[in-house]
């Protein structure tokens, strides 16, 4: 895979008023360059600074809040500055401890379509869906080639944000098989809560209902998202999806859809999760392969 | 019976105290009072702590009915304030009895009043913080901002403060026509021009009807960013970036003619250029203008924006120490 050749850029160090320190690894996405956030965010936790308020990996980059009244920006660059180089690089023997989960998706759904043939002037191309758009331009023939291909290779939570417990999410395949579709020329002022939605080189699931850009494919049985916290993956964290996370993206139809919507309605769905350990090395060295066994243990 | 009865909830008035902090790294902003100094100020006046959860209004303030004797302050955008129909002061302490009715007229300058009520708002604690955040309906009450006939419930009493107690001339804030923003310009900001960044720098920007809580949209010019391939995963309109982090405060200009500022209940990443933060400190003058008024932003550096900081709350220690309190 092209991407273990990849050398990241330097680091680009921004302070982002007195509260925030901003660092962006790459301008463009890698899975290098948030392997890389994610390791150094992850070294900075267990470090315990006081002043810091809150650490958030992205897509390439991360931020940083800090309370300027304990900690000076300065002073934590500093430290950041250390942390990526002690921590930045890949360890050949890194591992990561994450999950593998399964997100069942309907996609072409009527609650997405609905949403989406009423902002057709919002769009790139209004006189097609969203799906057929994408399917054209990334060189399908036809839709179900698309979706097959999202189904094919799981997805790796790469930032969580926008609104609380949204995963932006990219998929475990070389970029030569990325998928990748611009933002709605004028983002839309409604978005259905739950549904599968992709922008740039990333899938997302909307927590909420309300704005949003990205091109509108399908809709999800379960939540991300749950403030009552009333559904069992839910009762520790109002937000289930945690960075690092590999989402399985499932294609289902309309019955598995109506029979999950039973089941979370009566609070008793449960994601189907398994524990893994991840080698970013060897991921980077045989996509494929890994993702055959990540997909195996899955469902075993 | 330890509430005040709403009678009318203004236009949009919020429960809120000093945020919601800790949650940034799942996508929540802190929210919590917009204009810091106001909301402080107007609990020292009441006797309460700092960070007791008060009421923010934006334009036009609730009417509010008192079931026992409480103190209350208003402080904040400068307004017609009532008790009973008559006009009392604000940034003052006000003793009220049970069935007095605090009211509020029009603003004549600003766009946030603040109350705080003695024992301050007591509505349950959402992840340690009270402050209502509305896109996900929680914190607050019920989520949302008052209603008519809603009932807000009071913490108990602590030692009564002073009666028309009152913050001096010299603590209180100004309301210029033209607001000044101190800006830490980066992040993103090699997305602009050089040319653009300058006539950014130097314009007076208009305030829209879209300025509330989450984010306020800017008028009054047009920016060029510089000419580029998009890098992979970004979008491809030349505003677009790989979704990153937005820091509160900062300022994107989607489309090039329209700069938004990030504020508390904001999102918090997405993949728009940021081109720089408005210092914390002055984020409390964000929250006192109104749709209409007028912004510039003044170049700084971080140093700068931390001293901001420090000497709001240098003044705010000295205010404390005037009162009393």
């Amino acid at each position: 895979m092209a991407e273990t050749q990849v050398r990241l850029p330097e680091a680009r160090y921004e302070f982002g008023g007195d509260e925030f320190v901003f660092v962006e690894l790459d301008r463009e996405m890698s899975l290098h360059a948030n392997f890389k956030a994610m390791a150094i965010t992850g070294a900075l936790r267990e470090e315990n600074i006081a002043g810091i308020v809150d650490i958030c990996p992205s897509n390439a980059s991360y931020l940083v809040r800090l309370d300027p009244e304990r900690l000076h920006p300065n002073d934590l660059v500093t430290e950041l500055r250390r942390l990526e180089h002690s921590a930045g690089d890949l360890d050949e023997d890194l591992v990561i401890n994450t999950r593998i989960v399964d997100v069942p998706v309907l996609f072409d759904d009527p609650w997405t379509r609905e949403t989406l043939l009423r902002f057709r002037e919002n769009h790139q191309d209004p006189n097609v869906t969203d799906l057929e758009y994408a399917a054209r331009i990334n060189g399908f023939s036809e839709v179900g080639e698309l979706i097959e291909a999202i189904g094919s290779a799981p997805f790796i939570v790469t930032m969580l944000g926008f609104v609380p417990g949204l995963p932006f999410c990219y998929q475990m395949v070389p970029r030569s098989r990325q998928i990748e579709v611009p933002k709605y020329v004028r983002p839309r002022t409604d978005t259905p809560e739950r549904a599968f939605g992709y922008g740039g080189a990333f899938a997302v699931v909307y927590p909420v209902r309300g704005a949003g850009g990205y091109q509108l494919f399908g809709i999800a049985p379960a939540p991300v998202f749950d403030n009552s916290r009333s559904l069992p993956d839910f009762h520790d964290r109002i937000a289930f999806p945690r960075p690092s996370d590999i989402l399985r993206y499932r294609p289902i139809d309309r019955n598995e859809y109506d029979r999950l919507r039973s089941e979370v309605e009566a609070s008793t769905f449960r994601y189907r999760i398994r524990d893994v350990e991840f080698s970013p090395t060897a991921f980077l060295k045989d996509p494929d392969a890994v993702n055959r066994d990540l997909l195996k243990e899955l469902y075993r | 019976m330890n509430e005040v009865l709403v009678r009318s909830g203004g236009l949009y008035t919020t429960v809120q105290d000093a945020g919601r902090d800790g949650y940034y790294a799942i996508g929540m902003p802190p929210s919590g009072a917009m204009d810091r100094y106001s909301f402080v100020a107007a609990n020292m006046l009441v006797g309460n702590p700092d960070s007791a959860a008060a009421l923010e209004a934006t334009y036009l303030g609730p009417e509010l009915e008192f079931t026992d004797p409480r103190t209350v302050a208003v402080t904040g955008a400068r307004a017609r304030v009532t008790v009973n129909g008559d006009p009392v002061p604000q940034w003052t302490s006000l003793r009220v009895a049970p069935g007095d009715v605090l009211g509020f007229g029009a603003l004549s300058a600003g766009a946030r009043p603040y109350v705080a009520v003695s024992g301050g708002i007591d509505v349950p604690e959402y992840l340690n913080s009270r402050s209502t955040y509305k896109l996900t309906g929680i914190g607050g009450f019920e989520g949302r901002a008052l209603a008519e006939g809603d009932r807000l419930p009071l913490g108990g009493l602590q030692a009564p403060p002073r009666d028309g107690l009152s913050v001096p001339e010299e603590f209180l804030p100004e309301f210029p026509e033209v607001v000044q923003l101190r800006l830490v310009v980066g992040l993103c900001s090699y997305r602009l021009t050089e040319r653009s960044l300058e006539s950014f720098l130097e314009t007076t920007w208009k305030v829209t009807k879209d300025a509330d809580r989450i984010g306020y949209r800017l008028r009054g010019g047009t920016i060029e960013f510089v000419e580029r391939e998009q890098p992979f995963g970004a979008g491809s309109d030349p505003a677009n970036v790989v979704d990153l982090g937005y820091p509160i405060g900062s300022v994107q200009i989607p489309g090039g003619n329209e700069p938004i500022i990030l504020l508390n209940d904001a999102v918090t990443g997405g993949g728009y250029a940021t081109v720089g933060t408005v210092v914390s400190a002055d984020r409390d003058r964000v929250a006192q203008t109104g749709t209409g008024g007028h912004v510039r932003f003044t170049p700084v550096d971080v140093d700068t924006a931390v001293q901001a900081r420090l000497d709001r709350e240098t003044r705010l220690s000295k205010l404390r120490a005037v009162l009393g309190r």
